[in-house]
């Protein structure tokens, strides 16, 4: 068993905490891991990314090779498409649809979303609205996740775990809107 | 022993509290700053009270790490590669003086520069001060090699370099821990003039290091870094340095790898190794992360003997980082790459929080400088290197950290007057404040405008030792008091801002323009932290 998952956003939309859930879930299932992150200068509002591998056997790099990504998992769409050639041919691509606009040339929603159209394993979701009906809209990141667990060889009930563990400290509350927006990110695409 | 999940940088400070550290220190720089910051979030590192307070700079934290070994204690200082350029002085002489209690420096290196001015690869830095380097390849090793280091560093008396670059710095995986070593108690070294340079013992003190360095890679630790794979296809040998032997094994799925590979993770590193590889195969191919040092070396200026392929020739990129596709290109192996990025796709840079005061600062300077011609503006390194992008378009230098108050009184010393600088708070304190002397003492007309944040924003907001402390240096330093001003950058205040820059800029001697706004990133989580804090309450 391996996954490599591309994780794509824009600096401060969460993706950190998509890798840190399924890391926990994955340490705890016993597999190895590996997850890149991006600090510094690309923080300031730039694009991030996070290469999340994980495996039962032992794994080399810390980056995933291009062509080589079984999964990516994006919330932001046009932030999807930029890892594209990380994808395998037969990889998936999970998206949010809510762009975040911060540049000035920020193409029209319609023609990134006619990409999607294009790459038949790819699968966009409006976490935003979801996740404001879980409860916060802040956790648009746990809706895409949800979204994408089907492609992601570790128990739905483990990733849940994770959050638990993961948000616990922030109080029961946050906790289960947290679960209520993977388990709808969940059910949209089962 | 417990498994922890951990960064690199995490793995390397879990290791320092782990082997009995008693100092950290440093100056944040991407990629190294989390080795500080898990060091102060750490229950044990409080409990034992283990020195973590940030320094002014890396020259300040290399020397202070210097002081403790020499009290006997064993000390850890960490910074970004270009960092190591601040506290080379004390380096390479700390090479020569030795050390008394262990001692470990910590250079992260930032090949492909993702958030950096350039991609120095400090190994050199080791060679030339004749300090061992330790590569590590994996998180553990990096967390093993802590407990080598400061056992090679107290069993030979010298400093030891633990080299790594972003990809393990920020790369996470589970790491074991070892049982903990005490740590010292306070000691003076043996001899009472082991740390006075004068030049009769320093010269013998250096004969003394290189007759050490030379006898390194025979050293049991260090060789267990180094190993020849046996393979049986001799049509290539390959020699991986670091972090490149995951790219290597990355493409060799099982250890299905039928080449000779020399594995190196200590430097200097016994020739004989060389000589048993070359021995084997006519080819060799050298992957390094960072420059072709050792490749440039095993190449030598003659031609003729064995051909070496890496990035000299070609085979690989002669610059940037190195990754599984490109040593897979290099060995002649099938690299796919994924559908290309559609043209849709948009380049994001980094930019300016929505409220930050920097923005502020850079409208109102642009209006301030309105009658004036273009191309006076020296800035630095921080967030507010960001005015260089547009729509600010602000600033016309970013070289090293405090360059932009130097060259502003040497631009003003040719004739470009007013010269004005903008730098961070920080910044300024890091290496500004020399500067700033040197212009007060030949009254130079220039404008240091430092906008502070009261942070060190851009590396995640760490303390700042300007905060609180800015006015009374400026007037220590001996700028007049009439020519420190402080404004608010706020936009309510924008007509205020201009009017005092336009004053300044007028004035033919120094003055100094302080706008002082918190960080909006550092409000907003002091304000979390309190609300929580009430909360708990
Ligand atoms: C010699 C050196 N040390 C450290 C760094 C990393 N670094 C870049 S910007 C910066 C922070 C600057 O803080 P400040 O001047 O307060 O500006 P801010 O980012 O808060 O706007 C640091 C530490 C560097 N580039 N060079």
């Amino acid at each position: 068993m391996k996954n490599d998952i591309i994780l794509a956003g824009v600096g401060g939309q969460g993706i950190l905490s998509i890798a840190a859930v399924v890391g926990l879930a994955a340490v705890d299932k016993g597999l190895y891991l590996k997850q890149s992150e991006v600090h510094g200068m690309s923080q300031r509002g730039g694009d991030v990314q996070s290469h999340l591998r994980i495996s039962d056997s032992q794994i080399s790099s810390d980056l995933i090779p291009y062509g080589g990504a079984d999964l990516i998992i994006s919330v932001e769409p046009m932030e999807a498409l930029r890892y594209l050639p990380w994808l395998k041919k037969d990889g998936w691509i999970v998206s949010n649809s809510t762009p975040f606009v911060n540049i000035p040339d920020y193409p029209d929603i319609n023609s990134i979303l006619d990409e999607f159209r294009k790459i038949e394993k790819s699968i966009v979701v409006d976490a935003d609205n979801m996740a404001k009906e879980a409860g916060s809209v802040r956790s648009g990141n746990m809706v895409v996740l949800g979204a994408a667990s089907k492609y992601i060889d570790i128990p739905f009930d483990s990733l849940c775990d994770a959050v638990r563990k993961l948000f616990g400290r922030k109080g029961e509350e946050i906790v289960s809107v947290n679960i209520k927006a993977l388990e709808a990110g969940r059910s949209c695409c089962l | 022993m417990q498994k922890l999940l951990l960064l690199g940088d995490e793995a390397i400070a879990q290791a320092g509290i782990d082997a009995g550290m008693s100092g950290m220190y440093a100056y944040p720089g991407t990629p190294s700053t989390e080795i500080m910051e898990y060091v102060q979030s750490s229950k044990d590192a409080t409990e034992r009270d283990i020195h973590r307070e940030w320094s002014a700079n890396e020259k300040t934290s290399m020397e202070a790490a210097l002081g403790m070994s020499y009290a006997g204690k064993r000390a850890m200082v960490a910074m970004k590669h270009v960092g190591l350029n601040v506290a080379a002085d004390g380096f390479v002489n700390s090479a020569i003086t030795g050390v008394n209690g262990g001692l470990i420096v910590v250079a992260a290196d930032d090949p492909s520069m993702h958030s950096s001015q350039n991609e120095q690869d400090s190994r050199f830095y080791g060679k030339f001060s004749f300090i061992p380097v330790l590569e590590p390849t994996s998180q553990q090793e990096a967390y093993d090699m802590v407990f080598a280091g400061f056992e090679i560093s107290e069993r030979y008396k010298i400093p030891v370099m633990i080299r790594i670059t972003t990809r393990l710095a920020h790369s996470r995986s589970a790491v074991q821990r070892r049982a903990q070593i005490g740590e010292n108690s306070v000691s003076l070294p043996e001899d009472p003039r082991q740390f006075v340079l004068l030049p009769a013992i320093a010269r013998r003190r250096y004969h003394n290091l290189l007759g050490v360095y030379e006898s390194l890679p025979a050293d049991e630790i260090m060789k267990g870094y180094n190993r020849l794979i046996p393979g049986k296809d001799k049509k290539l040998g390959i020699i991986a340095f670091g972090l490149t032997y995951n790219y290597l094994l990355e493409n060799f799925p099982g250890d299905s790898i039928t080449y000779p590979v020399l594995k190196i993770g200590s430097y200097p590193v016994d020739s004989a190794l060389f000589d048993k590889i070359s021995e084997q195969c006519e080819t060799l191919l050298v992957l390094e992360e960072g420059y072709p040092i050792m490749e440039e070396l095993l190449k030598g200026v003659l031609s003729g003997g064995r051909t070496i392929k890496g990035r000299l020739d070609g085979t690989l990129p002669r610059e940037g980082e190195l990754n599984p596709n490109l040593v897979a290109e290099a060995l002649g192996m099938p690299s796919e790459r994924g559908a290309e990025v559609p043209p849709v796709v948009r380049m994001r840079p980094p930019s300016f929080c929505r409220g930050c005061g920097h923005s502020d600062v850079y409208i109102a300077l642009e209006e301030a400088l309105k009658e004036y011609t273009p191309g006076r503006v020296f800035s630095d390194i921080g967030c507010y290197t960001l005015g260089a992008l547009p729509p600010y378009n602000a600033i016309n230098s970013c070289v090293d950290m405090g360059a932009s108050v130097t060259m502003a009184v040497g631009a003003a010393d040719a004739g470009l007057i007013p010269s004005v600088c903008v730098v961070g708070d920080s910044t300024f304190t890091h290496s500004g404040m020399t500067g700033l002397l040197d212009a007060v003492v030949k009254d130079s007309p220039v404008t240091i405008i430092i906008s502070d944040n009261s942070t060190t924003g851009m590396t995640g907001g760490q303390k700042s030792h300007a905060t609180g402390r800015l006015e009374a240096i400026c007037e220590g330093l001996g700028v007049e008091k009439e020519h420190i001003r402080t404004v608010v950058p706020l936009k309510k205040n924008h007509e205020e801002m201009v009017k005092v820059m336009k004053e300044e800029f007028e004035y033919k001697g120094v003055s100094v323009i302080i706008a002082i706004r918190e960080c909006i990133q550092t409000a907003a989580r002091r304000k979390k932290d309190e609300m929580a804090r009430k909360k708990g309450k």
